[in-house]
């Protein structure tokens, strides 16, 4: 292990809230306003974590426990995950099972939490989380699964040093249809549109933010800056998966990298401007379609049909 | 020229998924002449001697007739026809794509088990041609308008047209465009059928045209 694997969980640390800043301008652009400061995230972190907390008599130490462990959750998963060449701290074979537990872990508090309130509201919102991630979770599992066959590798880190050139060259396609699979499920599992509007609160379409209503202060500073490492990780995911560029010198993929997923957020930006959120019956048709694009890749990889 | 095999059959592919999940009439009808489209430039790769004119013209005929022609005569009868604008499913559109994924994973199994007396050129060619067979047949026995029967018809042509065009080069030309006259028939009787059917009775569902007689 050398110094350089510390950096992409540093990086995720301190840039993640600035995702959510480049989207909402580009966002802004598109509408033709404005728009908030790029460092808006920061300023409500802070903000949030200088306040108290307010509990309701009727919850327990599982209401309280929910953001703690799902940030706690969130930061095992950022070193996890590597960015850019450089490996991250804890890789082993299988670590990729590991990520997608933890993110069941975060999402299992965070319902948890919600059905503790008693409120009948969070627990809708509750019950549309666990289905919708219900049907992300075979689509990120199958999608890696494809990629670590085609890669050899049975570690994220591993994946992430063997994708270049050369893998895209002999089997673009189905890298390509991971990459797709894992957009959709990187849109689905930040509750962004097409699956869910994360600026409104209109209580008929909200999934995650209603979960989230009868928390405050640091605990809300805790779920929202756990949410920006959560686009971050799954971010670097697909950054790692479409930019096969590794120099050998860590300062310059890194900084490649970082490009790479300033340009995601504002492709999210673009995406979310462009299209209306889907209809809350389509939602789970559009999941299942990227658990099918996941079997296409996995069977088009499977036995080398693809040479 | 020959790498542009696998995307395209990849295209045909993904263009099943989309028909199966697709739960309007005329977005499947579009999907459907893409796919002739895609596999009329899927002619012109597969030849090992180059591009000939008999493939050239093979390209042509089939992109005019699936991509263009159908897909026309096919709208004209959903527009005269006054078909509800929905392929009204049995089977839900999730389990239909699931039922996609599980056709896929059979044709591929199946695709490893021939064994055919002619090399062919990708090894996608067999399966995909199996998959399209059974995307086909699975539009035709699950969706109630007969618009939709008439689009899972073509797609299990599409299916025959990629095994058919595997081996381009061992049948005649003659073969091929009798097929595609066949079709061309059986597409344009139909959609005068459903247009006569529309007339007569005040829908096209299938469900009910058991009950008819005399």
């Amino acid at each position: 292990m050398n110094v350089s694997s510390f950096l992409p969980p540093l990086l995720a640390l301190t840039l993640a809230p600035l995702l959510l800043g480049v989207t909402n301008r580009t966002k802004a652009l598109f509408a033709g306003r404005a728009g908030a400061p790029l460092l808006q995230a920061y300023h409500d972190l802070w903000k949030l974590l200088r306040k108290g907390t307010v509990y309701s008599n009727v919850t327990t130490w599982v209401f309280r426990a929910g953001p703690v462990v799902g940030l706690g959750a969130m930061l095992a998963a950022i070193a996890l995950v590597p960015l850019g060449g450089c490996r991250s701290p804890i890789s082993f074979e299988g670590d990729l099972l590991l990520l997608a537990y933890l993110l069941g872990l975060a999402r299992l508090f965070t319902v948890l939490a919600a059905l503790d309130t008693g409120s009948p509201f969070e627990g809708m919102g509750a019950s549309r989380e666990v289905f919708f991630s219900a049907l992300a979770e075979p689509a990120l599992l199958l999608g890696l699964v494809a990629v670590s066959r085609e890669t050899g590798s049975i570690s994220l880190s591993g994946i992430n040093q063997a994708i270049s050139l050369h893998v895209w060259g002999h089997s673009g396609l189905v890298l390509g249809l991971v990459a797709v699979v894992l957009m959709i499920v990187f849109l689905a599992e930040n509750s962004r549109i097409p699956v869910d509007d994360p600026n409104t609160h209109l209580e008929l379409t909200m999934i995650h933010e209603v979960m989230v209503l009868d928390h405050g202060g640091p605990d809300l500073a805790f779920i929202l800056y756990g949410a920006a490492l959560k686009l971050w990780m799954l971010g670097s995911l697909i950054v790692g998966l479409v930019i096969p560029f590794h120099f050998g010198i860590p300062a310059l993929d890194l900084t490649v990298a970082v490009a790479g997923m300033i340009a995601l957020a504002v492709a999210l930006g673009v995406i979310e401007s462009t299209m209306a959120r889907l209809r809350m019956m389509r939602v789970p048709e559009l999941l299942i379609g990227a658990v099918t694009l996941a079997g296409l890749a996995l069977v088009l990889e499977h036995g080398g049909v693809v040479s | 020229m020959k790498s542009l095999i696998d995307p395209l059959l990849v295209v045909v592919a993904l263009l099943n998924l989309a028909m199966l999940v697709t739960g309007r009439l005329r977005a499947c009808i579009r999907l459907a002449a893409w796919q002739g489209v895609a596999l009329g430039v899927l002619a012109l790769p597969l030849s090992h001697d180059g591009v000939g004119f008999r493939l050239v013209a093979v390209a042509i005929i089939t992109i005019a007739l699936k991509g263009w022609l159908f897909p026309t005569l096919l709208l004209r009868a959903t527009r005269t026809a006054d078909v509800k604008h929905e392929t009204e499913p049995y089977v839900g559109l999730a389990a239909s794509a699931m039922a996609g994924v599980g056709m896929l994973m059979l044709s591929v199994w199946l695709g490893s088990r021939f064994e055919l007396p002619v090399p062919t050129t990708s090894p996608l060619v067999l399966p995909m041609a199996f998959f399209s067979v059974l995307v086909g047949l699975f539009l035709i026995i699950s969706r109630r308008t007969a618009v939709m029967q008439v689009v899972g018809y073509l797609v299990l042509e599409n299916g025959i047209f990629i095994f058919g065009v595997a081996m381009a080069h061992e049948e005649p030309f003659l073969v091929e465009m009798g097929v595609l006259l066949d079709v061309f028939v059986a597409v344009f009787v139909m959609g005068i059928a459903i247009f006569h059917i529309s007339r007569e009775f005040d829908h096209i569902d299938v469900d009910q045209l058991s009950t008819l007689r005399d």
